[in-house]
């Protein structure tokens, strides 16, 4: 099954990080993109430019509208995503273990 | 069953209490989708109901009810993959439902349908009231009614709760195994809160009439079995059926003729059950001294009902060794709840005043919670401060939701305004 892992972390940690910080952060990626190969498989994976460089566009109708920043204001925010394809769940969570402390929500993608 | 012959109806409601949950893991366990195996079996109960009077019950029902349940889900698949060309849209994760299918038992090192089923059910991605849900309706096998009641809701909300889990469990991915040897002792302490969940649900209601619905603790006891038998030699396991033998051993005692609760003082001790009293102790002996966690937590209540067991006479009570097992289970959980059962048993260990001492600061942690001011009252009363009892009472009164409780507690508010004060001697 394939599964978006979402990570959500409070910007000003990953913008404030020491030199030292960052590797380790990159460590954990590569370790994690290590294990993620041998028990499955990383089918995507980007990291995202800060939300303040986002922008919300809303259809309703034939009217666009279109503003600046995202579209929730949240404590945390989603600052990369991966998505993997694994044989269930369990596996997904033990594979997350292995990323830097974020919030990860996890969510299977739907296929038609 | 109206117009069974007797001989088929007999063997079909045992052949369903003996084997419905073991045929339904079954079939999990080859098709891995719960609504699905949960219909077929359904189906194939349906049709022994119409063909064993005719035809005589078969040799092995169970093997007979597993064919037909087999053949009804595989129809029923058929009949979804020509639905999925006609509307795509429909049918959800169809590739990793056919990989999940064919996949390879990993759980092969404890082989036991069941108990692969229970680790699904109590899934730590499920919520809590699901995980309970889950486990009595296919592990226990009890109907979606019978859950409804025992957790006290309607049957549209009840049934409403299964499906959103049952679809969380296939969409989500949640494996249909026993969890790997590094992460078993982790997953097992949610599977014995589970139990516990489901096995206090029915010791003390907090609302209802009803006060005592001990069939639920009979759900809890059993499903614990069912646990112990197929993962033996577990800590956790072990001290959480002792407490739970211990506990329900006094089921008969906690509730007068007339409905009334009645508390341990004055139960008549001939009622508890002396055999599950024994079997209780023995599992207790069982838990390892070093236990830690979750199975220390179970082991000291179990330590703590044992004490109240073996008192001959409620004065037999050995108070003061409860008193130290609450203090060390405080220490570990930090419970405000534990702080008041530890009150009490100091209370009666070093009189009201050092009883009253351990309330101090309770009343923000445990704010509407009836207890705490029928405990003060109680103490109160003890110290001969009457008219501060009584007002505890009122407030435990207005706070309490169960009917029975409520009585018990009008019945001691009217008891202490007959008796007069103590007077300090000397």
């Amino acid at each position: 099954m394939k599964i978006a892992v979402l990570l959500y972390q409070d910007e000003s940690v990953w913008a404030n990080a020491t030199e030292a910080e960052v590797a380790q952060y990159m460590a954990d990626h590569d370790a994690f993109s290590e294990a993620a190969s041998h028990r499955g498989k990383i089918v995507a994976g980007e990291a995202l430019a800060s939300v303040s460089t986002a922008t919300t566009v809303r259809r309703r109708g034939d009217q666009v509208s279109l503003t600046d920043g995202p579209f929730a204001e949240t404590t945390e925010q989603l600052g990369g995503f991966y998505v993997l394809e694994v044989h269930d769940l369990d596996v997904a969570v033990d594979l997350v273990k292995l990323l830097p402390e974020y919030t990860v929500e996890l969510r299977p993608i739907t296929e038609y | 069953m109206p117009g069974m012959p007797d001989s088929a109806a007999v063997a079909l409601e045992q052949t369903w209490q003996d084997h419905w949950a073991r045929l339904l893991a079954l079939l999990v366990g080859r098709f891995r989708r719960l609504d699905l195996a949960e219909d077929a079996l359904a189906e194939a109960f349906a049709a022994a109901v119409r063909t064993w009077p005719a035809d005589g019950t078969p040799d092995s029902p169970a093997a007979w009810l597993l064919t037909v349940a087999r053949r009804r889900a595989l129809d029923q698949l058929r009949s979804e993959a020509i639905a999925f060309r006609r509307e795509p849209l429909m049918v959800v994760d169809a590739r990793a439902r056919q990989a999940a299918a064919t996949a390879v038992d990993d759980g092969g090192h404890i082989p036991d349908e069941r108990l692969r089923m229970l680790f699904t059910c109590c899934h730590p991605a499920l919520s809590p009231d699901a995980r309970a849900a889950l486990s009595l309706r296919f592990v226990n096998g009890l109907t979606v009614s019978e859950i409804a009641r025992l957790f006290l809701v309607q049957e549209s909300t009840m049934a409403a709760r299964l499906t959103r889990a049952k679809k969380k469990i296939a969409a989500a991915g949640i494996p249909f195994t026993v969890p790997a040897p590094d992460r078993l002792a982790e997953r097992l302490k949610v599977v014995s809160a589970v139990v516990y969940l489901v096995f206090t649900s029915g010791y003390a209601p907090t609302t209802g009439d009803d006060l005592l619905r001990t069939s639920s603790a009979v759900e809890a006891i059993r499903l614990a079995r069912v646990l112990d038998a197929l993962l033996p030699n577990q800590p956790v396991v072990l001290a959480l059926l002792s407490l739970m033998t211990l506990q329900h051993s006094r089921r008969d005692a906690r509730v007068s003729a007339d409905g009334r609760l009645v508390l341990l003082p004055d139960q008549d001790r001939r009622r508890w059950h002396a055999e599950e009293i024994r079997a209780g102790l023995d599992l207790l002996r069982q838990v390892p001294a070093d236990a830690s966690g979750l199975a220390r937590e179970y082991l000291l209540q179990g330590r703590i009902a044992s004490e109240h067991a073996v008192a001959a006479r409620s004065a037999d009570t050995g108070w003061r060794r409860i008193a130290d097992l609450y203090a060390e289970l405080e220490a570990l959980t930090g419970s405000p709840v534990v702080r008041l059962a530890r009150a009490v048993a100091v209370m009666e260990a070093d009189g009201p005043d050092a009883g009253l001492i351990l309330l101090d600061g309770l009343d923000e942690r445990l704010p509407r919670h009836h207890r705490l001011p029928a405990v003060r009252a109680e103490f109160l009363v003890r110290a001969g401060r009457t008219a501060e009892a009584g007002v505890s009472f009122e407030l435990a009164i207005e706070l309490c939701g169960n009917e029975a409780e409520r009585d018990h507690l009008r019945k001691r508010a009217a008891e202490i305004t007959r008796i007069p004060p103590v007077t300090p001697k000397g």
